[in-house]
């Protein structure tokens, strides 16, 4: 099953990256020989082996549910490309 | 729209409840998730999604997703993973929420609901462990939308169930259910107004008989537990009415107007959705162990239908008394404190039920604010039942408890209510009340017995409410005969 230029279009959109056509064209052929790569592992019979979702074998590393001292207020807002004194400030989301 | 084309059909309604948490820190940082501070005042670099900040899980976001299971019937899963949920949204800085998708931490669970003419089993397919978004404010500035981060990792409990409801009503009686299970556990204030506790349905309709289910839809932002009932009420007739028009139902996500009363079509400028979950490589796996089980289930409190049904055999009360003071577990909790203290399951419950609840209801306040202590309660309650005080003199002890700390015993002293059982003091009024009424006393010796009320009243005002009215009416009875 071959990328199309739908499909880098529409993965691109939910990113939310802008591509050029060149752009678009060059990363539907990576994609491409990614995908076949894939090709190769799937040759591999894997149907008695555990999905890896981790790669360190760590576990159950749970934290005290206590409070430390937060970012001060203008600390969280001094990165923000907008924001008044009170709240981040971002183009309307709703009609 | 006649009752007998509503009748062809019926509904399936599946609920996803979502429960914020009352932990101290948020799901993945240290910092408060207390309600109500200053905007984004209650973040840490996480919150904001900055580069190079990592997540580590709250050990009471395990622990209170596996009470809610174990009360759930639910099964626990051994290991479970998170997931990352993308989507690009201003109130959720890091571009994806952190959630559970293939392995919920609690899975095949039941909910038992208790309708007026039938108990029902509603299934739960899952209860999966994920954060909160931050807030969304439109209406506060005229061009932009302004964000406030305070609510962002918030960890909340996402609790879906089966398709197994079939009427609003059965809706509502499951939401209050999950209400009062999820407040018994202390784990979430169950106040769906504010926002702790929400619901959204997945609604359609069927012709009787039939196997497949229709297309749904589904609705978001019922802000009580009535609206849910309305919203899915709406949404049913409106199914049924452009079914039988020859319409088709549409998949769609409807909007419920709380003040139209109608469900719209919710317009955003989000895209479809399309949430690509992979596992969440920052967060190892939630391993539950047998020790940490025993443990939370050690901590399990008495859960309402258990307590419900004590109450009702070993108590002895009524089920309506029962189910009124089982409701909410700080209610039951205080009723139960007052028994520790005087032994009088029917007599406790009688003032609970009127005068305490009646003060909790025109205050709008919470049990736990109620100024009048059980042992404090109990003792006004053993002043009437041994006969020192009458029932009128008990609520006037009772008002003004509520506004001072004195005890019951030196409230009626200084009240001057203490009934006086001595006929020394009692004869004398009586006789007064005989001599200057001798028109009643005259009709009474000629038969109009139910006079004898009008007697015990005038004693009673004249005793200021000391007399102790059983025995006024055996002095005036044997007086009068």
């Amino acid at each position: 099953m071959a990328v199309t230029n739908e499909d880098v279009k529409y993965v691109a959109n939910l990113a939310r990256l802008q591509l050029s056509d060149e752009e678009a064209e060059q990363l539907k052929s990576d994609m491409n020989q990614i995908l076949e790569y894939m090709e190769t592992l799937g040759e591999l019979d894997t149907s008695d082996v555990e999905p890896l979702e981790h790669v360190t074998e760590i576990s159950g590393q749970f934290r005290k549910d206590e409070t430390k001292q937060p970012l001060s207020h203008e600390d969280a807002l001094k990165n923000a490309p907008d924001a008044d004194s009170d709240y981040f400030r971002v183009p309307r989301v709703i009609e | 729209m006649s009752t007998i084309a509503h009748e062809k059909y019926e509904a399936v309604i599946g609920l996803e409840v979502h429960a914020q948490l009352l932990t101290e820190s948020k799901a993945f940082a240290p910092v408060s998730t207390e309600f109500g501070g200053a905007p984004n005042t209650q973040v840490t670099p996480l919150c904001l999604g900055h580069p190079g900040t990592l997540p580590v899980l709250n050990e009471n976001l395990v622990r209170y997703t596996i009470r809610m299971g174990l009360a759930t019937d639910c099964k626990i899963a051994e290991k479970s993973i998170f997931a990352r949920k993308n989507y690009f949204y201003p109130d959720l800085p890091k571009g994806y929420q952190i959630s559970q998708y293939e392995t919920p931490i609690c899975y095949d669970g039941s909910i038992h609901i208790e309708m007026e003419d039938y108990d029902k089993t509603i299934g739960l397919t899952r209860i999966h462990m994920e954060e909160d978004a931050g807030k969304s404010i439109h209406d506060q500035d005229p061009t932009d939308t302004l964000v406030d981060l305070n609510r962002a990792g918030v960890p909340l409990i996402e609790i879906v169930s089966e398709p197994d409801i079939r009427t609003p009503q059965e809706a509502y009686a499951y939401l209050i259910k999950i209400k009062q299970i999820v407040q018994y556990l202390e784990i979430c204030d169950g106040n769906m107004e504010e926002g702790s506790l929400r619901c959204d349905a997945n609604v359609s309709v069927r012709l009787r008989g039939q196997e497949k289910f229709g297309t749904r839809t589904e609705l978001k932002n019922m802000n009580s537990f009535r609206n849910v009932e309305r919203a899915i009420q709406f949404e049913i007739e409106r199914q049924i009415e452009l079914i039988e028009s020859g319409g088709e139902v549409v998949q769609q996500t409807l909007l419920w107007d709380p003040n139209k009363l109608e469900t719209r079509q919710m317009r955003t400028k989000e895209e479809a959705h399309d949430y690509r979950y992979f596992p969440e490589p920052d967060i190892p796996p939630v391993i539950v162990g047998e020790e940490m089980l025993d443990e939370v289930r050690s901590e399990l409190p008495e859960m309402p239908d258990v307590r419900l049904e004590r109450f009702i055999n070993e108590l002895k009360l009524n089920e309506e008394d029962a189910r009124t003071l089982t409701e909410n577990r700080q209610l039951a909790d205080y009723y139960e404190g007052v028994l520790q203290h005087l032994d009088d399951p029917k007599a406790v419950a009688n003032l609970v039920m009127t005068e305490v609840l009646r003060v909790l209801n025109e205050e709008s306040i919470d049990i736990r604010q109620f100024p009048i202590g059980t042992e404090r309660l109990a003792e006004l309650i053993a002043l009437k039942k041994d006969d020192k005080i009458n029932s009128s003199a008990m609520q006037q002890i009772f008002n003004h408890m509520l506004k001072n700390g004195d005890s019951a015993m030196d409230l009626a002293e200084e009240m001057n209510l203490l009934q006086v059982s001595d006929t020394g003091f009692i004869e004398p009024i009586i006789d007064d009340v005989i001599e200057q009424n001798p028109d009643e006393v005259k009709r009474f010796q000629d038969g109009k017995k139910q006079l004898i009320g009008f007697f015990i009243g005038q004693v009673m005002q004249r005793s200021k409410g000391k007399a102790n009215p059983q025995q006024v009416r055996e002095i005036i009875t044997k007086k009068l005969n």
